[in-house]
C-alpha cells in the first residue's frame, strides 16, 4: 500500500520503481507480483494510469498538450500521446475538444443529462429556470 | 442498470467524500439553476454506472416535513446504500482511514464473507467486501 501511495503522491517525479521495491525489502519479482494482485495491474502499468487519469484533469483545466505532458511526468510529448491513446481511445487534444463540448452543451441544456424522471420529481421540467413550481 | 441515488446532506462536501476520498470520478455537474445543482460520480472501472449524489429539499420530492425527516434518517446512518468491491481489503480499509474515512465495522471475518463497513460524510453506510480469488 506504501509504494501506491508513493506512486500516488510522486506520479509527476521520475520515480525509479526497482528502488521502491527495495525501501519495502522485497525482491523486484515478488514486488510486482504482490502490486499485481492487490491493485489489479504492475507498479509501471499503475503508475501510467495514474499518469493519465491526471493528464485527463490537466486537460479539462484547459492545460495545452506539452504542458500537460510533462507536468504528469512524461519525458515525451509522443510518448504520452501514444499511452493516452492506447488507455483513452482518443488523441488528448481529442479527448480536451470534446470535453469541453460537452461542459459547453451542459451549460447551454443541462436537462439533457438529467433522467427526466428526476427532473420532473424535481419540478426542473416546470419551470425553464429551475426554480420549484409555486 | 445505469443511475442509482444516494440522498446526501450537502452536495459540496458528498462531491469531495466521493471524489476526493473514495477515488470517483465525476461523470456530470450541471448546475440547474440557484443552490440547484445535478451530480453524478461513478466508480473508476464502471464509467457507465451513475451513482446521482441527490440533495433533500423541500419540493415535488419531499413534501411538508418529509425532506426534514428524510434529513434526519440519513443523518442517524438508517441508510446502507450497497456493497463495493475491492482487490484487497486490509490494504483498501488502511488507504481509506488514512484519507479520513469512517468505519462502522473492520476487516471482518463474517459467515458471509470478509467485509468491513464504511460511512460517507452524510451518515450512509456502504459494505466493502473483498473480490473473489480464482
Amino acid at each position: 500500500m506504501k509504494a501506491k501511495l508513493f506512486i500516488d503522491n510522486n506520479y509527476p517525479e521520475n520515480i525509479n520503481l526497482d528502488n521502491i521495491a527495495g525501501e519495502v525489502y522485497f525482491s523486484k519479482f515478488h514486488f510486482i507480483r504482490l502490486f499485481k494482485s492487490i491493485y489489479g495491474n504492475t507498479p509501471h502499468r499503475y503508475l501510467t494510469k495514474v499518469r493519465i487519469e491526471n493528464a485527463k484533469t490537466f486537460l479539462q483545466k484547459d492545460f495545452n498538450i506539452s504542458d500537460t505532458c510533462f507536468k504528469v511526468g512524461f519525458d515525451s510529448i509522443s510518448s504520452f500521446c501514444g499511452l493516452f491513446k492506447k488507455s483513452e481511445r482518443k488523441t488528448p487534444s481529442e479527448y480536451q475538444r470534446l470535453y469541453r463540448l460537452r461542459q459547453e452543451n451542459i451549460k447551454i441544456k443541462p436537462l439533457n443529462f438529467v433522467p427526466n424522471c428526476f427532473a420532473e420529481q424535481k419540478g426542473w421540467s416546470k419551470n425553464s429556470n429551475f426554480q420549484e413550481p409555486a | 442498470m445505469n443511475h442509482v441515488s444516494i440522498f446526501v446532506l450537502n452536495q459540496d462536501s458528498a462531491y469531495d467524500f466521493y471524489v476526493n476520498k473514495l477515488g470517483f470520478k465525476v461523470h456530470t455537474d450541471a448546475p440547474m439553476g440557484p443552490g440547484k445543482r445535478w451530480l453524478t460520480v461513478c466508480p473508476p472501472e464502471q464509467p457507465d454506472l451513475e451513482i446521482t449524489l441527490m440533495s433533500i429539499e423541500e419540493g415535488m420530492m419531499f413534501k411538508g416535513d418529509a425532506a426534514r425527516q428524510m434529513r434526519e434518517l440519513v443523518k442517524n446512518g438508517t441508510f446502507g446504500f450497497g456493497v463495493f468491491q475491492c482487490n484487497d481489503l486490509n490494504a483498501t480499509y488502511i488507504e481509506l482511514k488514512e484519507k479520513g474515512v469512517v468505519f462502522k465495522k473492520p476487516p471482518t471475518k463474517e459467515f458471509y464473507a470478509y467485509e468491513a463497513l464504511f460511512m460517507d460524510d452524510s451518515g450512509n453506510w456502504f459494505s466493502l467486501g473483498e473480490k473473489q480469488k480464482n
